[in-house]
């Protein structure tokens, strides 16, 4: 069996054209993981550019409103870039600096993934070329202009569903095409091995910061972690540092769309099934056949019709749980969020915060529930507004 | 494996065809077969279409997509092979990718390819780390597992090629499936480091269109594999493909022999 498992998930599911970079790519990493110079530079960037260490807020008027658990939100939102994504985007750009490479390429869903490539490559001067579909290319033209702002190109998927699955094929298509020079930034814990380890370890500050930072306010662990997965990096970043404390339960937030009983979702655990794709055992919406389903969420960053791995893994042994949101809930804890924190929180996010919602009142005041607060919800404005009807132009 | 119908097809340069089952339909599928049989094709590559085909350039993605819209499905496209042997025996290789496989049941997937008489699979995301995972259901039905090496194999060539059965496919250039006009550098090496770890037979596949191309190739090779540019007549002419298909086959198969290679421009 190759390498890469999370049980019987994972592997290298990939055409013989990439099998060197991956190789490559594994063996550079598994050298510079530990190389302490890759990490000073890798912790600099982090502190000083992105602003790192986030906060971890004690959401005093939640908890009081929800009358239950403390509510603590770590807030990823406040990164440069405004969300998660910025974490693993410096390891992986800094990673492929020292490989010697001069051009990253990478797809993504909103653009928010795409934003930070075109950040991280503008500061380590690297050509960046993105991959977005070209119905995400229309909704989000404001992304797309930021990007090419930060120098980016950015490429229109038009095959298949046209959205982030589509664009995930054409990067990797892209990649076989110029491999010496090139890094795929891939932008969550998926696709082949050894990318959903390289991303969960580069996230993983999240949650060994979480930890640090609530043993100071509470001088212990939390009870509850919540975090929204589409492909699961923000989730995979909170929860790893906290595999290994039982009492810590992991609560990984998918998108149900109009709802799981509807066509029209992306909740991968609640209905998928086991296949391989994207370089990866794992589960996926699919038909009888293995055809990829079309999916759906009112959030382009959740709709993705797989998950990662390691998701995969925990799902299968109990170790973490997760429960389908639909775009009712989320957009609802939008508005929650914007008005009890004053947190305009990412649609993405909104998903994990919806599920806070039903849960804190359910537990005792004693006990530490934290959301993983993913992004920021600039971006999703104007999507709200014409989900509550109200017609405005960005 | 040594009585598989492959061993014959590589007695003489092969020439090799890909088409994607079910497009436009399966009866035009079905038609295709025995007359590019008779036009002079070796071996048959059919393509199982997949909704997310990331080793194919868009000609062939737009055939799978079409395919698939027209309502081609796995047991559709097993029941029409059944059916199409016994009209001219050519040997037949399946091309999928591993979802397909992998979701209908590895073994019952094995089953159908033997009862429909094919002796060959190739699987693109299904590099050597792999592959263990169909190599023993493979062999237990009778199937060759075709392994792939690239520009990029390098060390891993005499691996790969060690441990090929059937024949090696040898990717002639980085990227994706499609009509290329340059070849990598590198592909004389590449099949001279894979013949000095196994002597089976090489084809080379990836970016061939022309007779021109298919006459340089072959005598670094034993077969060519042309998928992209077959397919693109087939989506030019649709469910009238068969006499332009036909003689794009002859004509591809008499440059390998080393024969005329009349001016048919590349398409």
């Amino acid at each position: 069996m190759a390498k890469g498992r999370f049980g019987i998930h994972g592997g290298q599911y990939v055409p013989e054209t990439l099998m060197n970079a991956v190789c490559e790519l594994e063996e550079a990493y598994t050298f510079y993981k530990d190389d302490p110079d890759f990490n000073r530079e890798l912790t600099h960037l982090f502190n000083d550019y992105a602003g790192r260490p986030s906060l971890l807020y004690f959401a005093a008027k939640m908890t009081r409103d929800l009358g239950g658990a403390r509510v603590y939100i770590k807030r990823e939102d406040l990164n440069h870039t405004g969300s998660h994504k910025i974490n693993n985007v410096l390891g992986q750009t800094l990673l492929a600096k020292r490989m010697g490479k001069k051009r990253v390429i990478a797809e993504t869903g909103a653009g928010q993934h795409g934003v930070a490539t075109a950040t991280a490559a503008a500061l380590m001067d690297m050509e960046c070329e993105i991959f977005m579909g070209a119905e995400d290319i229309e909704r989000q033209a404001l992304n797309v202009y930021r990007m090419e702002l930060l120098g980016a190109r950015v490429h229109a998927v038009t095959s298949g569903t046209q959205t982030l699955k589509d664009a995930v094929n054409e990067t990797m298509r892209e990649w076989t095409n110029r491999i010496a020079d090139t890094h795929y930034v891939l932008g969550s814990v998926m696709g082949p091995h050894p990318f959903p380890t390289i991303v969960r370890d580069f996230q993983s500050v999240i949650g060994k910061e979480i930890r640090a930072q609530l043993m100071q306010a509470e001088g212990r662990l939390p009870d509850y972690i919540l975090a929204c997965v589409g492909g699961g990096s923000n989730a995979m970043g909170a929860f790893y540092p906290f595999l290994e404390d039982a009492g810590v339960h992991l609560i990984g937030c998918e998108a149900a769309g109009r709802g799981i009983d509807t066509p029209q979702n992306a909740a991968t655990l609640a209905l998928g099934t086991l296949g391989v794709f994207h370089g990866m055992k794992s589960y996926f919406c699919q038909d009888e056949y293995g055809q990829i389903a079309p999916v759906y969420s009112i959030s382009a960053g959740l709709d993705y019709p797989g998950i990662g791995p390691e998701h995969a893994y925990l799902r299968d042994t109990g170790r973490a749980r997760y429960v389908p949101v639909t775009d009712d809930e989320a957009v609802d804890a939008f508005e929650y969020l914007s008005r009890t924190e004053g947190i305009i929180p990412a649609i993405e996010s909104a998903h994990a915060v919806a599920h806070a919602k039903k849960l804190a009142p359910t537990l005792s005041k004693d006990q530490i529930l934290v959301i993983n607060l993913s992004g920021r919800g600039d971006k999703d404005v104007a999507a709200i507004a014409r989900y509550r009807g109200v017609q405005i132009y960005e | 494996m040594n009585k598989s119908p492959l061993a014959d097809v590589f007695s003489q340069k092969a020439f090799i065809p890909f088409i994607t089952a079910g497009d436009p339909d399966l009866e035009t599928t079905m038609a295709l077969i025995p007359a590019i049989a008779d036009a002079g094709a070796d071996l048959i590559e059919i393509g199982i279409p997949f909704s997310d085909p990331i080793a194919e350039g868009p000609v062939i993605e737009a055939a799978d997509g079409r395919a698939l819209a027209a309502g081609a499905t796995t047991d559709k496209i097993f029941d029409a092979l059944e059916h199409v042997r016994w009209r001219r025996r050519v040997p037949l290789a399946v091309m999928t990718y591993f979802n397909p496989v992998f979701t209908y049941g590895i073994d019952r997937f094995l089953a159908r390819c033997a009862q429909a008489g094919v002796c060959a699979l190739i699987v693109p995301d299904v590099p050597f780390e792999e592959k263990a995972e169909l190599e023993g259901p493979c062999r237990a039905h009778g199937i060759a597992l075709i392994s792939m090496i690239a520009p990029t194999s390098q060390a891993r060539i005499a691996a790969i090629a060690g441990g090929a059965e059937g024949f090696l496919y040898c990717v002639s250039s980085m990227g994706v499936t499609g009509m290329r006009k340059q070849f990598s550098a590198q592909l004389t090496d590449m099949i001279a480091a894979a013949k000095a770890a196994n002597d089976i037979p090489c084809a080379v596949g990836f970016g061939v269109s022309t007779p021109q191309q298919a006459a340089e190739l072959a005598p670094i090779c034993d077969g060519v594999i042309v998928g992209s540019a077959v397919v693109d007549i087939i989506a030019r002419h649709g469910k009238a493909c068969i006499g332009p298909v036909t003689d794009y086959v002859r004509q591809m198969k008499t440059a390998i022999l080393g024969g005329d290679t009349p001016c048919l421009k590349p398409s």
